[in-house]
């Protein structure tokens, strides 16, 4: 039973996280029914210029994290405004390829800045991972800490796009593109702020990866890239709760399986839910089927 | 002759909206039938059904002899039923001609290994399917214009293009989604000369039209639709004196 | 200097036949599918393995390697083709991943990392293609008789019906075109031409491995096909030309370090620039019109 538990409590940190990436592609799909396929870099993004800020500009934590977001979030803005704004209009496959061709720049970027080889990731001293036995279960305060301010930053999230005028613009652009400019919505700007807080949040994914697995390297972003992305799908691609929702259960199917199945499994799950959902339930947990109009 | 075509009870509805409430039809041969309503009425759903877009929660249509209810949209093409799409629907990057021709693509059968290696068989056919597109595109007027694009064409050319691919497929059965929306009064004059020539040359014409000219001009009998349901039949003159159109139309009075 | 020509050349050639494969199931049907590396493998290890195995010759090996694709593509294409735009395009980069899973794990047929060597040139009538110039002509030789075959495709009932649903699938519906069939035929094609790259491939090389067939191969493909122009066969030979040169000539112009971190780097940057300033590529879909080196009259031909 306690083996069960300590899976789950790993599940849940790893889920977070998950949670906190696959933020990023649901708001971008509700609002422009496109695939970032960029946003698995923009994680990686996240978690190499936190590195920079702290190993080679001697930032401390406290300073790094909030630039590493805002230089994110800007990045995030300014690849919407380059690569993705002029297709708005053209047909759906721009936009996807030059989605790909972003993310493989950015990969290689990283590569030849940084090299390719992973880097240690610091470990601020007030985030020491002290361990805790709680009931046969053995936790540390950085999967704490990582739980709590996931949480927190997606009880924010819900409440700003439910309870604010501009997240009330978001859910009205994302229901229809065209009526809501008619209502004084700005869609480049609301597209933009989409853009902007889905990679800042991507970016806090990024900086906690690199503290909770010690380690960074530019070639980080795919596979958590796709798991976020299964998890986006499976809780329902568009819908913010089922993305949070998605993160935490793939989270904690990888390390149930990996625990009760085999290690090797981690990689593969993510991969078969997904295969599943596109065969069986496309509209994930809580989303809805679309309809074409002829 | 059996109606060329008819609904019994047709319904459809989409999660919980009812599109279309058991609604019967009969069109015979040869005619020109009508079918006006408010928008949103469930009209282009009812094309919809027919030609096997939409699937048909309840009911039946029967081209013909053959019950056509759960028919593949390509399946029902080839039994003989052609449409036009109320939002122009074109192959836009393909040329008038070749538009036209996939008209013929359920009349001709050769496959992948036949195209692949041009078959003497094959480029026969080839030249059948041509010649067929011609003859479309030169029934509405566009022959000259076969080498063009297809969206270098002006709205009023697209609309007649969409009617000869239409055409090119032989069908007994033509639908005509709003053929006149956007035209002016000339070019709608010159419609209607033309769907009388379609008429005129063995088919049979069911037809959606907001413009009442069109309509009343050349229907020989009309359906109305409000809310997916069919609240008036009968002849143009009929139908402009009927109290439950008028009201659909323009509300009740106060 | 011959031999790097040569070289260079053969790999064009390669690359061209496979991107006219990604043209079909791209340029004409508009499907964005992109498991071409897949095909393209499935299409090196038919034929390597029926050389090595069986002793059979290339010329059995090639028709082998290229159905065995198509016949994967095939299922490829009716697995995935109820899904929409995007998740297919997905489904298809899974297949890649997929396909390069089962080339390292299933070691009792493919040897896994280690990969296959000694893969034997073809050979003739007694003659053997084992110089560069002589593989050179094979390859192209094959790439003008597929680049014809595609052209005859195109101008048929089949390629009217692919471009009918890249263009208005909800309409090609409504014309009496089987649009299911037709998608799943156009990936399945697209799929032989890849396998006919991956059999040239293999039996140049004479040694392969899993590592080729990676989802970065598949978006090279991708590149060639949209820098090339989507839907035009000249356009697939220049994009795979343009591709590999470039490379090459950041090479000679000194640039040092890790050439394939540059050279994808250069990818991403191509596959942006392109889509956003030209996203019809160099060709669009005109043809060059080889018919102007002996008749005269323009060189260049719409649609």
């Amino acid at each position: 039973m306690s083996e069960f538990l300590q899976q789950l409590v790993n599940g849940i940190t790893v889920g977070s996280i998950y949670a906190l990436i696959a933020l990023g592609y649901t708001m971008v799909y509700g609002i422009l029914m496109f695939i970032n396929f960029a946003h698995g870099e923009i994680y990686m993004a996240g978690a190499f210029i936190g590195w920079y800020l702290m190993t080679q500009l001697g930032l401390p934590f406290l300073i790094a994290t909030p630039l590493t977001v805002i230089a994110v979030a800007l990045l995030g803005v300014v690849i919407e405004k380059i690569a993705y704004r002029p297709l708005r209009h053209a047909s759906r496959l721009g936009p996807l390829i030059t989605a790909i061709g972003v993310s493989i720049f950015l990969q290689n970027l990283a590569a030849a800045i940084f090299g390719t080889d992973p880097r240690p990731f610091p470990l601020p001293s007030f985030l020491e991972r002290n361990i805790y036995e709680v009931g046969g279960v053995i936790l540390d305060s950085l999967q704490i800490w990582i739980f709590f301010l996931s949480i927190l930053i997606m009880i924010g999230l819900d409440l700003y796009v439910n309870h604010t005028r501009m997240g009330k613009a978001m859910r009205a652009t994302k229901i229809n593109k065209q009526v809501a400019p008619l209502m004084g919505i700005n869609l480049d700007t609301v597209i933009s702020l989409v853009f902007a807080i889905g990679s800042g949040i991507a970016a806090l994914g990024g900086i906690m990866v690199g503290l909770y697995y010690n380690s960074v390297s530019p070639t980080m972003g795919f596979m958590p890239g796709l798991v976020a992305f299964t998890a986006a799908v499976l809780g329902g691609i568009g819908n913010i709760r089922g993305a949070m929702i998605g993160g935490m259960l793939i989270g904690i199917l990888e390390n149930l399986g990996a625990g009760y199945i085999s290690s090797g499994f981690k990689q593969g799950i993510a991969f078969f839910v997904l295969i599943a959902l596109l065969l069986f339930r496309q509209e994930g947990i809580m989303g809805k089927v679309e309809r074409e109009k002829v | 002759m059996p109606p060329i075509l008819q609904g019994e009870k047709v319904s459809k509805n989409f999660d919980g909206v009812q599109a279309l409430v058991e609604v019967d039809l009969t069109i015979e041969a040869g005619e020109i039938f009508g079918l006006i309503g408010p928008n949103g009425a469930g009209k282009t759903t009812f094309f919809n059904v027919v030609t096997g877009m939409d699937v048909a929660s309840s009911g039946r249509i029967t081209l013909g002899s053959q019950e056509i209810t759960k028919r593949k949209p390509y399946a029902i093409t080839k039994l003989g039923v052609a449409r036009t799409f109320q939002n122009i629907r074109l192959f836009h990057q393909m040329t008038v001609l070749q538009n036209a021709m996939i008209g013929q693509h359920c009349r001709s059968e050769c496959g992948l290994v036949r195209s692949t290696f041009r078959t003497p068989g094959q480029r026969r056919e080839e030249g059948v399917i041509r010649e067929k597109a011609l003859k479309a595109l030169d029934f509405v007027g566009l022959a000259g214009l076969a080498d063009h694009r297809a969206d270098s064409l002006p709205y009023g050319e697209q609309r007649r293009l969409e009617i000869a691919r239409a055409l090119a497929t032989e069908p007994t059965l033509l639908l005509l989604d709003e053929p006149a929306a956007g035209m002016n009064p000339q070019e709608t004059r010159r419609l209607m000369a033309l769907i009388d020539r379609i008429r005129a040359s063995g088919l049979t014409i069911f037809l959606i039209e907001h413009d009442m000219k069109v309509v009343m001009g050349i229907c020989d009998r009309i359906m109305v639709l409000n809310f997916g349901q069919k609240i008036a039949e009968g002849s143009p003159g009929q139908i402009q004196k009927d109290p439950r159109v008028i009201e659909a139309y323009l509300g009740v009075e106060d | 200097m011959e031999a790097y020509l040569a070289h260079m050349l053969i790999i064009i050639g390669i690359y061209a036949v496979i991107t006219m494969g990604q043209n079909i199931i791209l340029g004409y049907t508009g499907l964005f599918g992109i498991a071409q590396a897949a095909f393209y493998g499935i299409g090196a290890y038919t034929s390597a393995i029926l050389a090595l195995k069986l002793g059979l010759p290339f010329w059995v090996g090639l028709p082998a390697g290229a159905l065995a694709a198509g016949l994967f593509g095939w299922l490829l294409g009716l697995a995935t083709m109820r899904l929409g735009g995007d998740y297919f395009c997905i489904a298809t980069l899974g297949f890649v991943v997929i396909v390069q899973q089962v080339l390292l794990n299933w070691e009792a047929l493919t040897r896994g990392a280690f990969g296959l060597p000694d893969i034997p040139r073809p050979s003739l009538w007694g003659f053997s293609f084992d110089t560069r110039l002589s593989y050179c002509l094979l390859v192209w030789v094959l790439v003008a008789v597929l680049g014809l075959l595609m052209r005859n495709v195109a101008d048929s009932r089949l390629g009217r019906a692919f471009m009918a649903i890249r263009d208005n699938e909800t309409a090609a519906l409504g014309m009496g075109i089987n649009t299911f069939l037709v998608k799943v035929i156009a990936v399945s094609l697209g799929a032989v031409y890849a396998g006919v790259g991956g059999v040239l491939y293999a039996h140049y090389t004479t040694y392969i491995d899993p590592s080729s067939f990676s989802v970065m191969e598949t978006i090279i493909v991708l590149c060639m096909a949209v820098l090339g122009g989507m839907g035009s066969i000249s356009g697939s030979i220049l994009g795979a030309a343009a591709l590999i040169f470039a490379p090459e000539l950041l090479r000679l112009v000194g640039v040092t370090g890790s050439l394939s971190i540059y050279r994808q780097l250069l990818y991403g940057i191509i596959l942006v620039a392109a889509i956003l300033t030209r996203p019809r590529g160099i060709m669009g879909m005109a043809e060059f019109r080889f018919q102007a080196l002996f008749k005269g009259g323009p060189w260049i031909r719409e649609i």
